[in-house]
């Protein structure tokens, strides 16, 4: 009796290998497998997505701060004695943006801190200068407040990409100046100071002296209407310390500064590892703090050619090769792929010749695009002689690399249409020719249309075939024409990313962001082509 | 000028469009119903012999005329280049034509403007000449095309002939891009090996031709063979597409099978979007992505480890180019794994097989050809791949199989030997071409082998 019950279970069903527990146990494990398989697969996804998600978001904030720039206000003097109307091009109008500048800063004495001065201000600024007098000659016989692009390093530093700045604090102490120049002693009212500076990377000495090198965060003291860069510092008498600093804005005074008259900025990044000297950082601030600079919509970068200065580089010079080469691709590669695939999808007999051609065109499809760069410089520049650098080439490498697309799609949509329509025109008494262009190709455009703009939008984000026919020269000047040496997006973002200015890492990824625009245009015009008219028969 | 006759053979085109429709219709009475063809087929007809011959005229004058116009200078001015070799020759001609033309000009002295002005009067007489052969051909054109238009002219006959020839020969470009390749790859290798044995650039394992010669300058002695063995190369091209399989492989076809078996469908409306925008990124922003973002990472994690990253280390390279396979991979791989017939997985069900035991003994095992040859050509896509690793890469040839140092690969080195000046006939950018044959060759390889697994191992279900 008790054997009896216990070979049955406790829903009264005979234990067997598929219910007992070393059953439960198997049975356990194979689910936790399954789950484990799942979500093996959801991370595959998961990780796809966060690729993607790092990618974008990389290239979004650094594109952003490219997309304005800083512009100064001066008072720029275009009276007679400097500008003669009869000889615009002759002037210097670089000089006169130069003076107006050093004019704000007359402590700035010495010609190496004149020459930092004046590089604060881009290096085209008598370009622009010129043009705006050329364009309004109203401007001429009086000083007027010009707005003049700044150089990429200050405006790096403006937008807080140079360097790590802290907002200014109150000093809860007085503060003694010995001189109102040079290099000077000041006396703090209490030792808070040195737990400061140590705070701050200051490097230790005898008898607690402090120092602070370039490898130390800066610090510095405003007040009485000056800046003093703290150099060392070492307690002094009566709990108080003593610092040695340089003067990098004129005081206007001796007199002591009462608690809380004084403040205090530390800029963290030491300036041995930054590209902008603690003098240019307290020139842009009193600037900047004087309301004389402005961040505008960043025009330069969007509308004019590539060039060396950062600040002055710009993609549209770019875009219109992009454009051209483009407008070359499409008028080469369109008719001729819809063509192939008309002939191979509704004319061409079955036999070895049209097998040999299919053949050809998937293998064309995944000929590395490089090896089409090299078709280009040997058969179109050397063979056939034409330009380097211009569109009509890039333009005709990139139709023959888009063809095997545009015939692919051209025809699985040819073979979408049913043969039912086919029928009905050839019954009628429609030639075969007739039947296919008035019957089936109208219907299959839709789909060769998305397909010829999947295959445009590859192009357009194609780089290395057009490396290899020269398009990768430094032109400056916006292509005129079809024969025009230019460049395109691509191949500029690939020679930006080279250069080592550091304003050029934005602008990069700023131009990546303009092609990304365009590429998801072109998508989502293929997404919307295909939702509206493509039939499912 | 040529330009302007081109417009006005179309003018004309579209002119003898109308007459040779109103000529049909008047040759009939305007009972159209008597005409054998339409007579609009008539118009086509009168406007295809009108212009037809003649623009394939200007074709042919507008691809020959430059060399001969060319041959033409060095002609006349043989006594003053007698002296050159074959590159002043060049430049001397390209000037000339520049400067008559319009473009960039080297420098410019007396011989090279009267050069000049010769080539702007041959070009306005070939001009003429082109004018007076053009408008012929479409006057005799027209003459016989209009005599021919009747009631019972078949010229919808003739108009889809000549549409069909068209076809075919736009069919035909795809084989001319192919024998063009091919042809051009041959021929500038042919010239390589006729410097560097190619054994020893199969099989070297040198690789500096920045170096080309022995001797510099004016002492530039023989090319030195030993530094062109692509070795070196094809290791470091193998070693950055293994660790980029290694990322997109096991990645894109777990999801995939996620994505075909697993995932609800709001879940694939969200990621489906994802991998396609992935893949629809172009190679230079993921090279941006590697040299600005990914290198410098991998070079402090590295250097927290205590581990030596060299700042074009393969394996930035390598991570990023499996990323940009990863929408490869898992679009191939879900073809393939929804091909595979339903009644598979139900059978597999009705055993009391969970999902993942499905998938890892029925459907994969069912799917590997296809698999299999999926990931041939995604291999043979990374190999090709070039931006990524000309950006995130390094230049110098390193045999090493540590992906933590800079390797190039044969992408890199095309582009490196052929971007910037270069003269057609030194080793140096021959070589390039050698190394486009061997990419072109092992690609095309691949990618027949990936059709042949699937055409050979693949199991018939339905």
């Amino acid at each position: 009796m008790t054997d009896a019950i216990s070979s049955f279970g406790a829903v009264g069903r005979p234990v067997s290998i598929h219910t007992d527990d070393a059953a439960k146990a198997r049975l356990k494990g194979r689910y936790r497998a399954e789950t484990w398989f799942k979500w093996l697969g959801a991370a595959a996804v998961a990780l796809a997505g966060l690729f993607l998600l790092l990618l974008l978001s990389t290239i979004v904030t650094q594109a952003i701060p490219a997309l304005r720039q800083n512009y100064l206000t001066l008072p720029i003097d275009l009276s007679a004695a400097k500008v003669d109307p009869a000889k615009l091009d002759a002037v210097n109008y670089d000089a006169i943006a130069q003076e107006a500048l050093t004019a704000k800063f007359p402590d700035v004495t010495s010609r190496q801190d004149k020459r930092l001065l004046r590089g604060l201000i881009s290096t085209g600024t008598g370009v622009f200068l010129r043009k705006d007098i050329a364009a309004d000659p109203g401007m001429l016989g009086k000083t007027v407040d010009y707005a003049v692009p700044l150089d990429d390093f200050a405006d790096l530093y403006l937008k807080g990409l140079l360097a790590d700045v802290g907002s200014d604090e109150a000093i809860s102490t007085s503060v003694t100046p010995s001189q109102t120049s040079g290099d000077i002693d000041l006396t703090f009212g209490d030792a808070a100071m040195l737990a400061l500076a140590r705070g701050h990377g200051a490097t230790e000495g005898e008898n607690g002296m402090l120092t602070l090198t370039s490898g130390a965060s800066s610090l510095l003291v405003a007040f009485n209407s000056g800046t003093v860069k703290l150099t060392a510092l070492s307690p002094g008498a009566n709990g108080t310390a003593v610092a040695k600093g340089t003067v990098i804005e004129a005081l206007d005074s001796t007199a002591p500064a009462a608690s809380g008259q004084a403040f205090l900025r530390v800029i963290d990044t030491p300036e041995a590892s930054r590209k902008i000297s603690d003098k240019v950082i307290v020139w842009l601030d009193t600037l900047k703090s004087a309301g004389l600079i402005e961040s505008r919509f960043n025009s330069i970068f969007f509308f004019t050619g590539a060039s060396r200065e950062p600040e002055l580089a710009g993609v549209w010079g770019a875009v219109v090769g992009s454009f051209l080469t483009m407008i070359v691709t499409l008028a080469i590669a369109f008719p001729i792929g819809v063509s192939a695939a008309i002939y191979l999808e509704e004319f061409a007999p079955k036999n070895r010749l049209t097998t040999i051609i299919e053949v050809n065109i998937n293998n064309l499809a995944a000929v590395p695009s490089i090896v089409f760069g090299l078709l280009g410089l040997a058969v179109f520049l050397n063979f056939f002689g034409l330009p380097r650098s211009a569109p009509v080439v890039g333009g005709m490498v990139l139709a023959l690399m888009t063809l095997p697309i545009i015939i692919i799609a051209s025809r699985a949509s040819l073979r979408a249409v049913p043969p039912s329509i086919r029928e009905a025109a050839l019954g009628i008494g429609a030639s075969k020719v007739q039947t296919v262009f008035h019957h089936v190709l109208p219907l299959a455009m839709p789909g060769i249309m998305t397909g010829t703009i999947l295959g445009m939008a590859h192009a357009l984000g194609e780089t290395a075939p057009l490396l290899m026919i020269g398009m990768v020269a430094f032109i400056v000047d916006i292509p005129g024409g079809f024969t025009d040496p230019a460049t395109i997006l691509p191949v500029q973002i690939f020679m930006w990313a080279d250069f080592p200015e550091a304003g050029f890492q934005q602008k990069t990824s700023a131009a990546i962001l303009i092609l990304l625009v365009f590429l998801v245009i072109m998508n989502a015009i293929a997404v919307i082509l295909r939702r509206r008219f493509e039939r499912r028969w | 000028m040529v330009g302007y006759l081109v417009v006005l053979l179309l003018v004309l085109a579209a002119a003898a469009y109308w007459i040779g429709r109103t000529r049909a219709i008047a040759s009939v009475n305007g009972d159209v119903a008597r005409l054998h063809s339409l007579p609009g087929q008539h118009g086509m007809f009168l406007a295809l012999f009108a212009a037809g011959p003649a623009l394939l005229a200007i074709v042919l004058w507008s691809m020959v005329t430059p060399g001969i116009e060319s041959s033409i200078i060095a002609d006349r001015f043989s006594a003053e280049l007698s002296g050159m070799g074959v590159p002043q020759v060049e430049a001397f001609i390209r000037d000339a034509h520049a400067m008559a033309f319009g473009g960039l000009v080297g420098f410019a002295d007396p011989t090279k403007e009267a050069a000049a002005a010769v080539y702007k009067s041959i070009h306005a007489t070939s001009a003429w000449i082109i004018w007076a052969i053009a408008l012929m051909l479409s006057a005799s054109g027209f003459y016989w095309a209009y005599s021919r238009i009747a009631q019972a002219y078949r010229a919808r006959h003739v108009v889809e002939r000549v549409l069909r020839a068209f076809l075919i020969t736009c069919s035909a470009v795809a084989i001319l891009t192919t024998i063009g390749i091919v042809l051009s790859l041959i021929f500038e290798s042919l010239r390589f090996f006729q410097q560097v044995p190619l054994y020893k650039f199969l099989f070297g394992t040198h690789w500096s031709p920045q170096s080309a010669f022995t001797g510099a300058g004016a002492e530039a002695g023989a090319v030195n063979q030993d530094i062109f063995g692509m070795v070196p190369l094809f290791a470091g091209t193998l070693l950055i597409t293994f660790i980029a399989m290694l990322v997109a492989a096991p990645i894109g076809l777990m999801a995939a099978i996620y994505l075909s078996d697993y995932a609800s469908k709001s879940v694939r409306a969200v990621a489906k979007p994802v991998l396609e925008i992935l893949a629809g990124i172009p190679t230079v922003v993921y090279g941006f992505f590697a040299a600005l973002t990914v290198a410098p990472y991998f070079r402090s994690m590295g250097e927290s480890l205590g581990l030596n990253v060299a700042s074009e280390s393969a394996l930035a390279a390598g991570v990023v180019m499996g990323i940009m396979i990863i929408p490869f991979v898992s679009s191939l791989s879900d073809d393939v794994i929804n091909a595979v017939p339903q009644s598979l997985r139900d059978g597999s069900a009705g055993l009391g097989a969970t999902k993942s035991e499905t998938i890892r003994k029925v459907i994969l095992p069912a799917a590997l050809p296809g698999i299999v040859s999926a990931m041939l050509l995604a291999v043979s896509r990374a190999i090709g791949e070039t931006m990524i690793v000309v950006m995130a890469a390094g230049l110098a040839a390193n045999l090493t199989a540590n992906p933590l140092e800079a390797v190039t690969t044969v992408t890199v080195q095309i582009v490196t030997l052929l971007v910037g000046d270069q003269e057609f006939d030194s080793a140096k950018t021959l070589a390039a071409f050698a190394l486009g044959l061997v990419l072109f060759c092992i690609t095309l390889t691949l990618n027949i082998v990936a059709l042949r697994v699937v055409q050979k191992y693949r199991e018939q279900y339905d």
